[in-house]
C-alpha cells in the first residue's frame, strides 16, 4: 500500500546532523474555484513551536491536512527528519510522528475519557492500559483529567485536554494544533500554553495555526505569514509587533474604528429574571438573566460558547417563545411570547452566528434571502414583487460593498465575509430599534470584519440600540459601551467598558464576578496565579483570581473556598494553584494530585519548582481525593 | 481511476440534463432486459416508445394515464419541497376514490348534473382528510409521517375491500366485490367523443400553472419551501413549520383525492377492489423525475404513462409479465439518483503519470525527486 521508493518509517537512528523535523518545498494544491496552496514552504526545528499565521481562506488549514495527509498536494515536496516522504493518509502521518489537534472535536459524548482516546489508538491495548497512560501522561505534563469521566461531563477546555492527550500518547515529534484556543478562556489559554512549553521542551515540536496575534508573540519562536496561498513572511513573532505582523498577514494594518462618547437614550430591550430550562440534552439551563440595552448603546455578551449564549439567542429572536412575556421587554412592551416575525415587527432584529441554513439558505439567491426578514417586496395579496426585490438586494450589495454575482447569485456562493456583509446590510438597511448580533465577524477576513464593526458603530451613532454576542474579546472592547459576560446559563453585572480589563472579563468568563476585583482591599488575601511560569514572557500580567480571607478563617478553610468555587473547572489544566499568603509563596495541590509521591514537589523538572522560582516553600495544602 | 471532485457550484446543466441521462441508462438496461428475456429489443423499445403515441387514441390513453399522475405528483412537490415526506398518497387516492364513489352512490335516474362537482369534493375532503390523519400525528406527537402515511396506506385498501365485499356490494352484481356501475350522470365530462381523455387533464395542467404560481411568485410559497431548504432559516425567519405541515399533507392528499375522484367517476365508473393501481407510488417517481418542478412534471407524468401503457401491452404481445412497469419505473427512479450525483460532483479523468510511478495511485507525484510537479487533472464536464 506504500510507496516502495520512500520509506514511510522514520529512520530508528537519529540522524547525525541535526536534520529538521519537518522541511516543506513547493507546496501547491489547487482545489476547483481556488489555488489554497502555491508554492508554500515551511521548515520547522526539533523543539519548534512554530506559527502558522494567516487570515480565514489563507490556506493554512489546507497545508496542515497535507502535512497530516488528509490532502494530497499537487505538486511539492515533503521531508520528515530529512527524509523525503509521502504522507497518503492520517494512518501514515501517525506512523511518522506526526499527530492534530483539530479546532472540531472528534469526540463521542457518550463516552468515557478513555474509551475516546481509547477509539483513536491501535487495536492492540486494553482500555485499562489505555487508562494507565493517561494518568501517566497527564501527570507528566500536570494536566488534569479523569479518564472515567464521560464526555459529555466535560467543558470545552477539558474536551481539548481530551485531544491533546489522545495525540501525546502516540509520542509525537510534530504536534499540529488548528486555532486551538478560539474555545478557550484567557486562563485556560494560559494553561494551554504551559502544556505546550513544556511538551517543546521535551524536544517535540509544535505547529500552531492561528489568526490571533498577540498568542502567537507571547507561544511561538518562529512564524510563516501566508496570504492568499503564498508564504509573505518567515519572522521570529518575538520581535515582531502586532502591527507589522498584521502587515505580512492582510497587506495592511487593518482602519481604526472610530468610537464617539455619545449619551445612551431610553431602554429599548429589557430582560428580567429569565429563567428556562435547556431544550436539548447537551444544552445550558438560563438562570435569572438580566440585562438592558439602551437607544445609541452597543453591550456586549463575553463568553466562551456554549455558556447559554445559543439558548439566550433564541429566547431574544423568538425562535424560542417559552419565555415569560414580561420577562423579556422591547421598547417597555413584554414580547417573551411572540414569533420572530411579531418582534421584527416591533423593531427587534437579529443576526444569528450561523450564516448558511439559518441567516440565509444556501440554495436561494441573495434576493430571495431578503424574503426571511424582510416583506418590503411583498404586495398585496402575498405576491411577490421580484423586480423591486432584485433592487432592493441591488441597493444592498452596492450600499454594504458585497462581492457577489448580483442579486441572482446563490447565498452558498460568497465568501462568508461577504455573506455576512449582505446579512448584515439586511438588517442595517430595516432601520430597526434594536439589533441583536451573534458573533457578527466569526470567521470574516479582517477587511470584512472592520467594515461589519464600522457599521455597527454607524447604526448606535444614529441611535439604535446594538447587543453583541461574542468569543471575540478583542471585538468586544472595540466597539461596546458596556459589557456582560456568561458563564454555565448566567449573566455577570453590567460592566462599562472603562473598567472591563482582560484579566476581569476573563474571571468573569469562569463565573466569578462575585470576588472583588481588586486585590489589594485587604491585607490578608490569596492571589491565585495562573501558571506563573509562563509569567516571564506574558505582559498582561499574571492576576487570576483573589480570594479574601475573612478574618479568622483558617487556611484549610481557604482552600476549601477555593475548592469549591467554579474557577477550578477552568483553571485546571494544572492540579497545583500556586500563591500568597501575606507575601508568603503558598502551594496548593487540589484533587488529582493523589496517588502522586511527595517527590514531585521536590523534582527539579517539576513546573512548581521552577513556578516557586527557588523560594522557600511555606505551605502545601494538599486535598484528598473525597475532599469535595 | 476515475474520482468524483466537488464542484464549486451545482452544474445547472446537470440538473435538466440528469433526467435525460437517466431515461437514456434505463432504456439501454431495458433492451439488456429484452434481450435476457429472449424477445427482440427492437420490438420491446417500440411497444415501450412508440406504440403509445402512435394514435389519436393511444394518445388519448396516454394522457388518462398520465392525469392522475400528474395532479397527484403535483401534491407531493408541496410536501417534497417542504421537507414533508408524504409516501402514502395511494392511500389518500383510494379514501378520496372511496368518498367519491360514495357520493356517486348517492345518483338516481333522477340526479342533476351537480353531481359532478360534488363527487370531486368529496374526492378531495376524502384525500384530505386521509393525509390530515398524518398531518396530526406528526404535529402532535412528533410521529414519523413517512411510516405513518405509508401504512395508512395498507389502512385504506382495508376500508376500500370492506365496502365493496360488504355493504356496498352491488346486489345484482353475482358476489363479485364491487360496487353497481355509477350513473352515467356521474360520469366526468369528457373533452372530446371517441377519447376516454376528460376534463381531468385540464384541472391537472390549470394545477401546473397554479403550483407554479404558488411556489415562484408567492410569499406563502416561498415560505412554504424554505422549511424545506433550510429549517433553521425557517425558524430564524419565523415561516411556521406546523403551518408548513399542515399546508402540504393537505394539499397532497386533496391532489390525491382529487385524482381518485376522477378515476372512478371517469374511466373506472364503479368501485372495485382494483381501484389503487400504484399510481400513488409512481407520482412519487414523477415528482423526483420532474425535479418537482410543475413543468418538469408534466413531461415526467407522461413518462410513466408510457411505461404504464407499455408494460400492459407487453403483457399482451410479447408475454411479459405485467411487473415490467414496475421494473422499468424503479429503474428510472435508481439511475436518476445515481445521475443526480453529477449535479453536485463532476468526474475527473485520471492525471498522466510517469511511467515510474506506482501503478494504482493518481495525483502524488513527488516521492524522491525533488521539484518534480504533476500535470494538473483535467476536468470532465
Amino acid at each position: 500500500m506504500s510507496a516502495s521508493t520512500v520509506p514511510s518509517q522514520p529512520p530508528s537512528d537519529p540522524p547525525a546532523a541535526p536534520a529538521a523535523r519537518l522541511r516543506l518545498t513547493g507546496i501547491t494544491k489547487a482545489y476547483p474555484a481556488v489555488v489554497a496552496n502555491s508554492e508554500v514552504s515551511l521548515t520547522v526545528q526539533p523543539g519548534e513551536i512554530h506559527a502558522v499565521l494567516g487570515e480565514n481562506g489563507a490556506g493554512k488549514s489546507t497545508l496542515m491536512k497535507i502535512i497530516y495527509g488528509a490532502v494530497r498536494p499537487d505538486a511539492g515536496v515533503v521531508e520528515v527528519d530529512g527524509r523525503p516522504v509521502v504522507i497518503r493518509n492520517p494512518q501514515e502521518a501517525r506512523a511518522l510522528g506526526i499527530a492534530m489537534v483539530f479546532q472540531h472535536f472528534s469526540l463521542f459524548d457518550t463516552l468515557t475519557v478513555a474509551e475516546n482516546v481509547w477509539l483513536g489508538l491501535g487495536k492492540s491495548l486494553s482500555l485499562a492500559e489505555v487508562s494507565r497512560r493517561i494518568i501517566a501522561t497527564t501527570q507528566e505534563y500536570g494536566l488534569q483529567l479523569e479518564p472515567t469521566r464521560p464526555v459529555h461531563t466535560l467543558g470545552v477546555g477539558e474536551r481539548q485536554r481530551v485531544e491533546i492527550v489522545r495525540s501525546l500518547l502516540t509520542d509525537p515529534k510534530l504536534l499540529i494544533l488548528d486555532e486551538p484556543t478560539s474555545v478557550l478562556t484567557p486562563q485556560a489559554v494560559e494553561n494551554l500554553f504551559v502544556t505546550l512549553r513544556q511538551l517543546a521542551a521535551r524536544g517535540c515540536s509544535i505547529l500552531y495555526i492561528s489568526h490571533k496575534l498577540h498568542e502567537i508573540r507571547a507561544l511561538c519562536t518562529a512564524c510563516t505569514v501566508l496570504r492568499g496561498g503564498k508564504v509573505t513572511g518567515v519572522c521570529d513573532p518575538r520581535e515582531e509587533s502586532n502591527a507589522s505582523l498584521s502587515r505580512l498577514m492582510i497587506g495592511a494594518e487593518p482602519p481604526a474604528l472610530e468610537h464617539r462618547e455619545q449619551p445612551a437614550g431610553a431602554v429599548v430591550l429589557e430582560v428580567r429574571d429569565l429563567s428556562l430550562a435547556r431544550e436539548d440534552q447537551f444544552g445550558v439551563d438560563l438562570q435569572h438573566i438580566a440585562l438592558t440595552v439602551r437607544a445609541g448603546e452597543v453591550v456586549g455578551i463575553a463568553g466562551v460558547s456554549g455558556n447559554g449564549q445559543k439558548e439566550l439567542l433564541y429566547a431574544l429572536s423568538g425562535e424560542d417563545t417559552r419565555a415569560a412575556d414580561d420577562s423579556i421587554q422591547v421598547g417597555g412592551q413584554g414580547v417573551g411570547r411572540l414569533g420572530p416575525m411579531q418582534r421584527r415587527a416591533r423593531g427587534l432584529h437579529f443576526l444569528p452566528e450561523e450564516r448558511l441554513g439559518r441567516g440565509a439558505v444556501p440554495a436561494l439567491s441573495l434576493a430571495h434571502n431578503l424574503l426571511l426578514t424582510r416583506s418590503d417586496a411583498v404586495g398585496r395579496g402575498g405576491w411577490l414583487q421580484l423586480r423591486a426585490l432584485r433592487a432592493q438586494a441591488a441597493a444592498i450589495i452596492d450600499r454594504f460593498k458585497v462581492k457577489a454575482g448580483g442579486p441572482g447569485a446563490a447565498a452558498s456562493s460568497l465568501s462568508g465575509g461577504n455573506l455576512q456583509k449582505f446579512i448584515v446590510g439586511r438588517e442595517i438597511a430595516a432601520n430597526p430599534a434594536l439589533l441583536i448580533v451573534s458573533q457578527p465577524t466569526w470567521g470574516v477576513d479582517v477587511g470584512a470584519a472592520a467594515q461589519i464593526r464600522g457599521e455597527i458603530l454607524k447604526l448606535r451613532d444614529s441611535g439604535c440600540a446594538v447587543l453583541v454576542v461574542s468569543e471575540e474579546l478583542e471585538e468586544l472592547f472595540d466597539i461596546c459601551d458596556r459589557m456582560y459576560v456568561m458563564a454555565k446559563g448566567q449573566l455577570s453585572p453590567s460592566l462599562p467598558r472603562a473598567e472591563a480589563t482582560v484579566a476581569l472579563v476573563g474571571q468573569w468568563m469562569s463565573g466569578l464576578w462575585n470576588t472583588p476585583a481588586n486585590p489589594i482591599k485587604q491585607l490578608l488575601t490569596v492571589t491565585v496565579l495562573r501558571q506563573a511560569c509562563c509569567g516571564a514572557d506574558d505582559q498582561t500580567g499574571p492576576l487570576d483570581a483573589v480570594f479574601e480571607i475573612a478574618e479568622g478563617e483558617s487556611l484549610e478553610e481557604l482552600v476549601g473556598r477555593i475548592e469549591a468555587s467554579r474557577f477550578l473547572q477552568y483553571s485546571s489544566t494544572h492540579d497545583t494553584l500556586h500563591g500568597l499568603v501575606n507575601d508568603q509563596p503558598v502551594v496548593i495541590v487540589f484533587g488529582p494530585s493523589r496517588g502522586r509521591p511527595p517527590e514531585y514537589l521536590a523534582d527539579p523538572a517539576s513546573p512548581l519548582v521552577a513556578l516557586l522560582n527557588g523560594q522557600p516553600l511555606h505551605f502545601v495544602f494538599r486535598m484528598n481525593e473525597g475532599g469535595r | 481511476m476515475w474520482k468524483l471532485e466537488a464542484r464549486p457550484q451545482p452544474s445547472r446543466l446537470w440538473t435538466f440534463g440528469s433526467p435525460l441521462l437517466a431515461l437514456l441508462l434505463t432504456v439501454l438496461i431495458g433492451v439488456c432486459l429484452f434481450v435476457a428475456l429472449g424477445k427482440d429489443p427492437v420490438r420491446g423499445l417500440q411497444i415501450f416508445f412508440w406504440e403509445p403515441i402512435k394514435s389519436p387514441y393511444a394518445l388519448g390513453e396516454l394522457m388518462v394515464k398520465a392525469t392522475p399522475l400528474l395532479i397527484i405528483a403535483l401534491g407531493l412537490a408541496v410536501c417534497f419541497r417542504s421537507n414533508v415526506w408524504n409516501i402514502g398518497a395511494e392511500g389518500q387516492f383510494v379514501i378520496g376514490a372511496v368518498a367519491a364513489g360514495g357520493v356517486a352512490l348517492l345518483a338516481d335516474k333522477t340526479t342533476g348534473p351537480w353531481i359532478v362537482p360534488a363527487i370531486i369534493a368529496a374526492g378531495v375532503l376524502g384525500g384530505m382528510a386521509w393525509a390530515g390523519i398524518t398531518a396530526l400525528l406528526r404535529d402532535r406527537f412528533n410521529a414519523n409521517e413517512i411510516l405513518v402515511s405509508l401504512m395508512l396506506v395498507y389502512v385504506a385498501d382495508m376500508v376500500l375491500s370492506y365496502l365493496v365485499f360488504g355493504p356496498w356490494k352491488d346486489p345484482q352484481g353475482y358476489n363479485f366485490p364491487q360496487t353497481k356501475t355509477f350513473e352515467a350522470v356521474t360520469q366526468i365530462p369528457r373533452l372530446m367523443s371517441g377519447s376516454r381523455v376528460s376534463i381531468g387533464l385540464l384541472i391537472a395542467l390549470a394545477g401546473a400553472a397554479a403550483l407554479w404560481i404558488f411556489l415562484f411568485r408567492t410569499y406563502a410559497g416561498f415560505a412554504q419551501q424554505v422549511g424545506g431548504l433550510a429549517p433553521a432559516a425557517a425558524r430564524y425567519a419565523g415561516f411556521s413549520s406546523r403551518k408548513a405541515l399542515w399546508v402540504a399533507l393537505l394539499t397532497s392528499g386533496g391532489a390525491a383525492g382529487l385524482a381518485g375522484a376522477l378515476e372512478v367517476a371517469g374511466p373506472i365508473g364503479q368501485l372495485t377492489p382494483y381501484v389503487p393501481a400504484g399510481y400513488g407510488f409512481a407520482a412519487i417517481i414523477v415528482a423526483f423525475v420532474g425535479r418537482l418542478h410543475p413543468a418538469g412534471m408534466v413531461f415526467s407524468a407522461i413518462l410513466m404513462s408510457m411505461f404504464y401503457i407499455g408494460g400492459e401491452l407487453a403483457q399482451s404481445r410479447l408475454g411479459l409479465p405485467k411487473s415490467l412497469t414496475g421494473v422499468f419505473q424503479g429503474l428510472l427512479l435508481f439511475c436518476l439518483l445515481a445521475c443526480d450525483t453529477l449535479i453536485a460532483y463532476r468526474i475527473v479523468s485520471p492525471p498522466k503519470r510517469p511511467a515510474a510511478a506506482p501503478p494504482s495511485r493518481g495525483r502524488h507525484l513527488w516521492p524522491g525527486e525533488a521539484g518534480s510537479t504533476v500535470a494538473p487533472a483535467k476536468h470532465e464536464d
